[in-house]
């Protein structure tokens, strides 16, 4: 960490992206994690990929739980809206301010404690219901702001800084959000900023609940050899699925070059294209249960696969579901937001 | 790309952009830092030592250390106006503040005598800065130096030529006071006008350091008419300083667009003249005036005027009325070479009353008879050896202006530092080639997690401006100094500007475990892990774009992912957040010595002095 803060000079080459911000411009303050953390490298993905994407600082929100994960958005988009929650009770705050609001791109920032121990009733819910929104976890195995004990995510067997050895089986997020239903699922690494960056973008631009796990070596109490988490015990056993290139809808779609067989392209909703390169033949990322199959395939070999797993661009979400208006509440006028008592009497006898 | 050698030390000497521009080589961001912690002693002579003249070179130094300084691009498009760090006028603060006893100290700093060094005696030619350098480095080792010139103070051009509305005198007296201290005898009012008789006087080694003093004169129709109304310019400088020159006419025409005609105007401004135009065959860009000199001139009411080449001088009866000029414009031939031709446009007439010709100064040796032996080129310029400034007469050497035509002072001292090394070594049956190491470390900044020895936090200020005297007070009085100096407060904000370059960023790829952290916290993008690839290729391959081919790529050996760490150095703010962010200590912040090694000295020397000076 470092008590000063970012100078303000940037390169003389910085570009303005297409809404008049510079990659500068979506920082937050100066990080006050340990120096090396991984999520400071996750935070500068989610800068690098709403810099590209073009998105207004303003239209985002930034929620989050507790935990070194739950720290980080105070350390990007300084410009957006954020909610530190109580602890593990993000996704509800989420759910609650996406109801509200559908105009605006949420992101749920959580940590492998907030999400799998504490807070993981909410965590299955907010996926269940196909809340739009990217839900990150910045997953380090371990509880760094207490000085890190195993989480919940942590390998079975996997041991500890002074040695000790974790017996208890690990939760699975990414089997989980599968499991759950998620529309979009996808695994990442702080060390590989290439494939996040990416990863994230197309999670922004999905609509549905687009859950990333990203492993996030904890430098202080989780990098050591006999880790499972560390910098290097996930490069060595990193089973990348597939580099994806993000296209915008903006950008005329070219010819590729590339043999058949080794790109997929999946269109989203929105028009933008996901261009994935080096796919096995035998993974389909439009089947679920393939992805569950070849992520335990994975997780047998001792691998860890990341890179897209399973996206459904068509999925509907939870507005979807429940018919809600078109547009943000606070858009509406009273008379929509309160249809009086007649309107009242019409739903209640729609119910008998 | 091979793996930076960073033991080179020329590797890092080159990231110190200021010190590297400047010919001598001072160690800039070190005196900065020393002014920033009140040591104004130890700034000024860390400056001595290098520059020997830091309160005249405060005023009137060239700057070649500022169009270079990162800061100016640094601030590129993040401001109104990119500029350096007042480098030049920072100086002027060490001086302006360095107590009256500092002499006492600068001996301590000084190599001590060479047993047997007083048997030789050197003479130099002239008494300006190429001269007295010669005599700063020599005579502390024991050599009688004796310098000669035909005015009877030391100085030489700094003295006569350059106005006192820019270098007071008290400056000059004092510093080629501290010079003349050292055991220097000087002999005033005595012109060399041969040579022979000067090697006939037995001297062991003669430096000439005599500058390039003839002014060079407009041989156009009208120049022999009314000679007391049309002037060199130089001459006219000296004469104004030796008080034969007390007015001149109201209106002024300055020919040429140098420093000199600069000091011309200005001058021709102070003694009456009330329309002062400068008048320059090219345009304005392209003058050779410093663009501050400028820029003074022309907030003193002078007019600068371009794309004129003189044609003739103007008299009615008898006396000068004006002068005629053909417009120019610029052409380039086919290999880009630019010729000047007239526009076709009619002649254009200025009246005036007195004109100033500062159209360049030329070199001239009648003094030095050709049947000695010394071998001149077709210029009629002494046949040099560039690194020894020794010429074909093997005792005889030069420096400054008398080498190889007009520069400036900066180079004239660094010219000085060179023959002396030459003449220590002749003198000693050493190799008069070799060159004594340079000074150079590398040591830790690191005092605690985040803390440096030195301040990094960046600041954002815009240059400050030097304060000036009032222009009614200025323009009445030659010899009030325009410029007033920084004062204090203003001279630590300033100096806070100064970027720290000789603090280098020193990566060690063995203990990085890659996880990015002083990748997203530069401020400047400056560092990439990347696939190796050819300079061109990895030039564009880059976080930011590495558009200056002037500034190096620091390349680590692969690290352990295969890739390479590419740091550009263009626009590095020595801000040390990537060492903060590091986890491992693969990125610390080592603070760079290099220093010149002067005659008699070299390795083992060291230019700290034994105890330390009160600040």
């Amino acid at each position: 960490m470092t008590y000063l803060p970012k100078p303000k000079l940037h390169h003389p080459s910085l570009q303005k992206n297409r809404v008049g911000f510079t990659r500068r411009d979506y920082e937050g303050a100066i990080s006050t994690l340990c120096a090396g953390c991984g999520h400071d490298s996750i935070s500068a993905a989610i800068i690098q990929a709403c810099w590209e994407l073009d998105i207004e600082p303003h239209r985002v929100a930034k929620l989050s739980g507790i935990g070194c994960s739950s720290k980080t958005p105070t350390y990007f988009l300084g410009q957006s809206h954020g909610f530190n929650t109580v602890h593990g009770r993000m996704p509800s705050v989420l759910t609650g301010a996406n109801l509200a609001n559908r105009e605006l791109l949420y992101l749920g920032v959580s940590g492998d404690g907030d999400s799998a121990s504490i807070g993981i009733g909410q965590f299955v819910h907010a996926i269940r219901r196909g809340v739009d929104m990217v839900y990150i976890v910045e997953n380090n195995g371990v509880y760094g702001l207490t000085k890190g004990q195993f989480s919940a995510t942590a390998d079975q067997g996997s041991k500890s800084k002074k040695g000790a050895v974790n017996t208890d089986a690990p939760v699975d997020m990414v089997g989980m959000a599968l499991q759950l239903g998620a529309s979009f699922v996808a695994r990442g690494f702080s060390g590989d900023k290439q494939q996040l960056v990416p990863i994230l973008k197309a999670a922004m631009t999905h609509t549905g609940a687009a859950f990333v796990d990203v492993i996030s070596p904890c430098v202080a109490f989780n990098n050591h050899p006999g880790s499972t988490k560390s910098y290097d015990y996930v490069r060595e056993h990193n089973h990348a699925l597939c580099r994806m290139d993000f296209i915008p809808p903006r950008v005329e779609i070219t010819v590729d070059s590339h043999p058949p067989g080794e790109v997929r392209e999946v269109r989203q909703h929105d028009g933008s294209m996901l261009r994935l390169r080096k796919l096995p033949d035998s993974h389909d990322t439009g089947d679920r249960v393939a992805a569950m199959n070849y992520l335990h395939e994975c997780q047998a070999r001792g691998e860890i696969v990341t890179g897209l797993l399973y996206v459904d661009p068509e999925a509907p979400d939870l507005h979807a579901h429940l018919d809600t208006a078109p547009v943000a509440f606070n858009r509406l006028a009273e008379p929509e937001l309160c249809p009086g008592a007649a309107a009242l009497a019409r739903i209640n006898a729609g119910l008998r | 790309m091979q793996p930076t050698d960073v033991r080179n030390p020329q590797y890092f000497h080159k990231v110190v952009d200021c010190q590297w521009a400047c010919p001598a080589h001072t160690r800039v961001p070190e005196y900065i830092r020393l002014i920033a912690a009140g040591r104004f002693d130890d700034a000024y002579l860390l400056n001595w030592d290098s520059n020997v003249f830091p309160g005249i070179l405060g005023r009137t130094c060239d700057r070649p250390c500022e169009p270079a300084c990162r800061r100016g691009r640094v601030e590129e498009n993040n401001g109104e106006k990119p500029e350096p760090v007042a480098i030049c006028r920072l100086k002027r603060v060490a001086a302006d503040n360095r107590s009256n006893d500092i002499d006492k100290c600068m001996r301590e700093r000084l190599p001590g005598q060479i047993p047997g060094a007083e048997n030789f005696r050197v003479a130099c030619v002239g008494a300006g800065p190429a001269s007295l350098t010669v005599a700063r480095d020599l005579a502390p080792l024991g050599y009688r130096v004796t310098v000669f010139d035909a005015d009877p103070k030391g100085g030489g051009f700094m003295r006569t030529q350059v106005p006192r509305f820019r270098l007071p005198e008290h400056v000059i007296d004092e510093e080629v006071g501290y010079v003349l201290d050292l055991g220097v005898e000087l002999v005033g009012n005595r012109r060399i006008d041969s040579l022979r008789k000067l090697l006939e006087e037995n001297y062991d080694a003669v430096f000439i350091g005599c500058g390039a003093p003839r002014g060079r004169d407009l041989q156009i129709p009208g120049r022999g008419e009314n000679a007391d109304r049309i002037h060199v310019g130089i001459e006219w400088l000296a004469s104004v300083y030796f008080g034969h020159v007390k007015r001149v006419g109201q209106r002024v025409l300055v020919l040429g667009g140098g420093n000199t005609a600069m000091d011309c105007c200005r001058s021709a401004r102070r003694l009456g003249g009330d329309d002062v135009k400068v008048i320059v065959r090219s345009g304005y860009e392209e003058m050779k005036a410093s663009p501050w000199e400028k820029e003074d001139a022309e907030h003193e009411g002078v007019e600068i005027l371009n794309w004129l080449n003189p044609k003739s001088f103007v008299h009615e009866n008898g006396k000068l009325t004006g002068m005629w000029f053909t417009p120019m414009r610029e052409e380039r031939d086919a290999k880009g070479k630019r010729k000047l031709l007239p526009t076709g446009e009619p002649d254009r007439f200025f009246a005036c009353d007195e004109v100033l010709i500062a159209v360049g100064q030329e070199n001239a040796f009648p003094w030095i008879e050709r049947d000695l032996g010394m071998a001149f080129d077709e210029w009629g310029m002494p046949k040099l050896d560039k690194l020894t400034m020794q010429s074909s007469l093997p005792k005889v050497f030069f420096g400054g202006d008398a080498a190889f035509g007009p520069k400036n002072i900066i180079w004239a001292v660094e010219h000085g530092h060179q023959a002396a090394v030459s003449i220590h070594n002749f003198l000693q049956d050493e190799d008069v080639r070799k060159r004594p190491p340079p000074l150079s470390n590398l040591v830790s900044q690191k005092m605690g997690i985040h803390e440096w020895t030195y301040d990094n936090d960046i600041s954002p200020d815009e240059r400050y401006v030097v304060p000036w005297a009032p222009k009614e007070k200025t323009l009445a009085d030659i010899k009030q100094e325009v410029e007033l100096g920084f004062d204090l407060s203003t001279a630590c904000k300033e100096a806070e500007r100064c970027l720290n370059c000789d603090v280098q960023t020193v990566f060690s790829k063995d203990v990085c475990i890659e996880c990015d952290a002083c990748v997203d916290v530069c401020p400047m993008d400056c560092i990439t892990f990347t696939a190796n690839g050819d300079e061109a290729d990895l030039r564009e391959r880059l976080t930011a774009p590495a558009q200056n081919p002037q500034q190096d790529l620091y390349v680590s050996d692969p690290v352990k992912t295969g890739r390479v760490m590419v740091k550009d150095e263009d626009v590095c703010l020595h801000c040390g957040l990537c060492a903060e962010r590091c986890p491992t200590g693969a990125w610390d912040m080592q603070r760079f010595l290099f220093a010149e090694s002067y005659a008699g000295r070299g390795e083992g020397y060291s230019a700290r002095p034994a105890k330390k000076v009160a600040a």
